[in-house]
């Protein structure tokens, strides 16, 4: 599915802060699996994550996501590519304030110019399945904890995403939320998705469900 | 110079696409160079963000422009009054000598910004930048265009003033006159008419061919641009004269006021919508096609082309409409 | 509908949320954004109306003056000089012309004296009447059947009646208008009887006025000659001047404000800049991005430029522009005060369009673009 070959990452490259995040990793993401990132914190794991989700490009080395190049597609085609293909879900959800719970999981499909309506009876059918439906209308900053991440699930899957991309989807959930994530993540697995996420929890690396763990240190691939 | 609001206004925005454009050309002397889409350095990536920004300011140039092609020729006809000798836009524009081309600039301008705009498109649709060089270089082009434009509206509004004795249309565009208005005129209606109705003939014949064989667009751009100027002719020469009843009114100007319906409008509208999008279809057409735009360019070009038909054809018969319903008989 | 509009929609629909989120904020930029619009659509919409005033006026005026010249100086005319003018193939009408300056001690201020045209059957006057412009009443405290006395500088008294005052439609130029009788008029000026002020042509055709001025400057060498066109243009050209010139001074403003948008547009709040970063991480691309905030800059520009204009309207046209006087009109102390006749055309409204909106589109473009191209990837981090 996503193939990363000798991928660097450095962040403000030639100033006095360049910083070297990634130092020539080469992985492979198979379809249908849910890979699990690991690692102490500073280890790149956050980084990595946002080159195989295309939202950054790499510094060298080469991102193919179903055999083709990513790394040098325009702008415009990478957004329309991680529109089409991924689903995110963010460490500290991110979701708009000020903004409703249902308006907040249409926004990634903006810019695909729907009809206001299909949209709307979609997302809602997406709150649904979380059961959210009595949320949507309140705006992001009434929701609790557990409620702006499944919000968040919603938003990720609104454009009907192949691959769903996680940062540390349970660093702020107690354990029966953990549990409930990752019964949701069963569920992807089931469906077909490609699942994809970073965390140092141990109940998520060391769950069943997870098909491959892949450990970094200091920017590279680690031994496990 | 003519404190004068309008005047003001279009100075402003003259001299703000200016800089417009001769930032937007420092930058693509500056992509020309350094341009590297399989680099993923910083540079690149910022370069590539900053077509963004031109892309924008262009759009931004191009809006302004087409509205002050309107102000300018609407306030040519309110500042009239304070020209001996003006009635009209004609008057003011040919109070001083830098009027008639400070509005060629203007038209070209718009027309080249509106070429550009098209080639923008096309290279946003192409998933490897593939006309990148091209629209750069094409900026390169339209730039001191922009420049010259402010330059001549300035000078111009710089040297009128007022109580200069002008000439009327009535004058200007009598046949036999030399120069460039008097050619137009001295046409004559019947060889007007003729070309203008041959011409859309052949026109809306070359853009059939331009559907039928993409590769002849650009046979269809040249003929939309020829157009253009044989149907500002035959305004000048035959239209008028059945817009205004009068067998001696020529005026491309007087037509777009009330007192006509501003009918100017509905004849200018299509023209220059239609040369806008024939222009364009042309430039394409006639480019190397670049492989990552193998289907969505002949798409392009088919709705550049139908669009650009569509517009002349409507202003074919609204200039049919004028002669119809004219009083005025100049052929028994 | 197509994609592009829906999603346009889409953005309109986010952008308004948007606005209404940070609502004091944009609210502060929306007031003076208004105000702005307000006052350079005051200077406008004044201006135009003035210049149309004045033509209201002169149209009422004789197509053709001429004046006597000695040594360069204007010099009565005689009936002689009417004689010598004779008939004059266009020219329908000759008459000589009573009109002066009077300046009234006991209100400061300059009156005009002036004789209706004999023509003028509506203003007619008996001596002892007078009728008065709306200045002169309002300083005079005048009504009618009241007296209006005047002392000429030799102390020669003059007792009039007020018969009307004249209508405040047009006053701009009759508000300090105080229309006499001949016989009343010479003798408070001791004027000759066979001597008047200018010669008054009318002539029928507009084309044929240069040709008819022309002609008659042969017949009188020593004679200037002015056409109302020629008048229009000075007011033209001086009420332009005085407009623009005052709009040059307020571009000051205009500038200071560009400035306020540009500053206002390029700090971005930590949330906003959370809120760009999200957007994109989730999808949007820096297009998606620039097309929300300029409509959100759009529509802050036309609620400004429309509310901007309909204040300006309401203070121009009911109003009557009180805070602009002083500094447009006032040629003389005495301030007309009237209703200006309202009207607007689309020239005005789209050169203050063009003041009002193209600065402020092209200030945040510039921001606007810094802020969207934010990388992707900053919602994770």
């Amino acid at each position: 599915m996503i193939e990363l070959n000798d991928v660097t990452k450095v962040y403000n490259q030639g100033r006095a802060n360049e910083v070297a995040a990634i130092r020539g990793v080469s992985l492979t993401v198979k379809a249908r699996e849910v890979t699990v990132l690991k690692g102490p914190s500073g280890s790149g794991k956050t980084t990595l994550l946002t080159l195989i989700g295309c939202l950054a490009r790499p510094t060298s080395g080469r991102v193919r996501l179903r055999g083709e190049a990513v790394s040098s597609l325009p702008e415009k085609f990478l957004a329309q590519l991680r529109r089409q293909t991924f689903g995110f879900i963010f460490q500290q959800h991110n979701l708009i304030r000020g903004v409703s719970a249902l308006q907040n999981v249409m926004l990634p499909a903006y810019p695909l110019g729907l009809p206001h309506a299909r949209l709307a009876s979609k997302a809602l059918e997406l709150l649904a399945e979380l059961g959210l439906e009595h949320r949507a209308g309140l705006t992001a900053e009434h929701l609790s904890g557990g409620e702006a991440q499944r919000v968040a699930i919603a938003r990720a899957l609104i454009n009907g995403p192949e691959v769903i991309v996680a940062d540390e989807p349970t660093a702020n959930l107690d354990t029966a939320l953990t549990q409930q994530f990752l019964e949701i993540v069963a569920r992807f697995k089931s469906e077909g998705k490609t699942v994809l996420m970073t965390s140092h929890d141990p109940r998520i690396w060391q769950a069943p469900l997870a098909d491959t763990v892949i450990t970094l240190a200091d920017g590279r691939e680690a031994a496990a | 110079m003519i404190f004068h609001p309008p005047i003001l206004a279009l100075t402003l925005v003259s001299l703000l696409s200016a800089a417009a454009a001769v930032w937007a050309s420092i930058f693509a002397v500056e992509l020309l160079r350094r341009w590297d889409l399989s680099s993923g350095a910083e540079s690149q990536v910022l370069l590539e963000r900053r077509t963004y920004l031109v892309s924008a300011v262009m759009a931004l140039v191009m809006t302004a422009e087409l509205a002050s092609l309107v102000l300018f020729v609407f306030n040519a006809d309110r500042m009239a009054v304070m020209f001996v000798g003006a009635m009209c836009a004609v008057g003011t524009l040919n109070a001083s000598v830098y009027g008639l081309p400070a509005l060629l600039a203007k038209l070209a301008v718009f027309f080249a910004a509106s070429l550009w705009l098209a080639v923008n498109y096309a290279d946003s649709q192409g998933r490897d930048y593939p006309l990148i060089r091209v629209k750069y270089r094409l900026l390169l082009a339209v730039a001191p265009l922009v420049v010259l434009a402010a330059g001549l509206q300035l000078a111009y509004f710089l040297d009128l003033k007022a109580d200069t004795i002008t000439s009327c249309c009535s004058k200007l565009f009598a046949p036999g006159k030399p120069g460039l208005s008097g050619e137009l005129t001295g046409l004559g209606e019947r060889t007007a008419l003729v070309l203008l109705f041959t011409g859309l003939g052949c026109l809306l014949a070359a853009g059939a061919a331009a559907l039928r064989w993409p590769r002849s667009a650009a046979l269809y751009g040249a003929g939309s641009a020829a157009f253009f100027v044989i149907a500002i002719a035959a305004v000048i020469s035959a239209i008028s004269l059945y817009v205004y009843e009068h067998p001696n009114h020529h005026c491309p100007f007087c037509l777009l006021k009330r007192e006509y319906g501003y009918f100017g409008f509905a004849l200018y509208t299509p023209l220059f919508a239609g040369t806008a999008l024939g222009l364009p279809a042309g430039f394409l057409g006639l480019l190397r096609q670049p492989p990552s735009l193998g289907a969505v360019m002949p798409a392009l070009l088919r709705r550049l082309t139908l669009g650009s038909m569509a517009c002349f054809s409507v202003f074919g018969a609204f200039a049919a409409w004028a002669i119809w319903a004219s009083k005025l008989i100049l052929f028994a | 509908m197509p994609p592009w509009f829906e999603r346009h929609r889409l953005l309109i629909d986010f952008a308004v949320a948007s606005l209404l989120r940070r609502k004091t904020r944009n609210g502060g930029l929306l007031a003076v954004y208004t105000l702005i619009v307000f006052v350079l659509g005051s200077i406008m919409l004044f201006g135009e109306a003035i210049r149309r005033e004045a033509a209201a006026v002169l149209s009422g005026a004789p197509e053709v003056t001429a004046q006597a010249m000695r040594m360069g100086r204007h010099d009565f005319s005689t009936r002689a000089d009417i004689q010598k003018l004779g008939r004059l193939l266009g020219i329908t009408h000759i008459e000589g012309r009573l009109w002066g300056y009077h300046y009234d001690t006991a209100s400061a201020a300059n009156y005009t004296l002036q004789v209706p045209p004999a023509e003028d059957s509506a203003h007619a006057l008996a001596p002892g009447e007078t009728i008065v412009g709306e200045g002169v009443a309002r300083l005079r405290k005048l009504t009618p059947g009241g007296y209006l006395f005047l002392v000429s500088a030799e102390g020669k008294l003059l007792k009039l009646k007020v018969k009307e005052m004249l209508p405040s439609a047009s006053a701009l130029v009759s508000s300090d208008l105080v229309l006499v009788s001949e016989p009343d008029f010479r003798s408070f000026c001791g004027l000759d009887p066979d001597v008047f002020t200018d010669i008054g042509m009318r002539v029928s055709n507009p084309q044929e006025v240069s040709k008819a001025a022309e002609k008659a400057a042969l017949r009188l060498p020593g004679f200037r000659f002015v056409t109302r066109a020629d008048m229009l243009r000075t007011y033209e050209a001086l009420f332009s001047w005085r407009e623009g010139l005052l709009l040059a001074v307020f571009a000051g403003a205009l500038l200071a404000f560009v400035i306020l948008a540009w500053d206002k547009a390029s700090g971005l709040s930590a949330e906003e800049r959370r809120e760009i970063g999200i957007l994109k991480g989730i999808g949007w691309d820096t297009g998606d991005v620039i097309a929300m905030k300029m409509w959100e800059g759009g529509l802050i520009s036309v609620t400004a430029f429309l509310a901007g204009a309909v204040l300006a309207y309401g203070h121009v046209f009911l109003f009557s522009a009180s805070l602009l006087e002083p500094v447009l009109k006032g040629w003389s102390t005495l301030y007309p005060r009237f209703p200006l006749t309202p009207s607007v055309d689309a020239l005005e409204l789209s050169t203050l369009a063009f003041f009002s909106i193209v600065p402020y589109m092209a200030a945040i473009l510039v921001p606007v673009w810094r802020a969207a191209s934010a990388d992707p990837d900053a919602a994770m981090r």
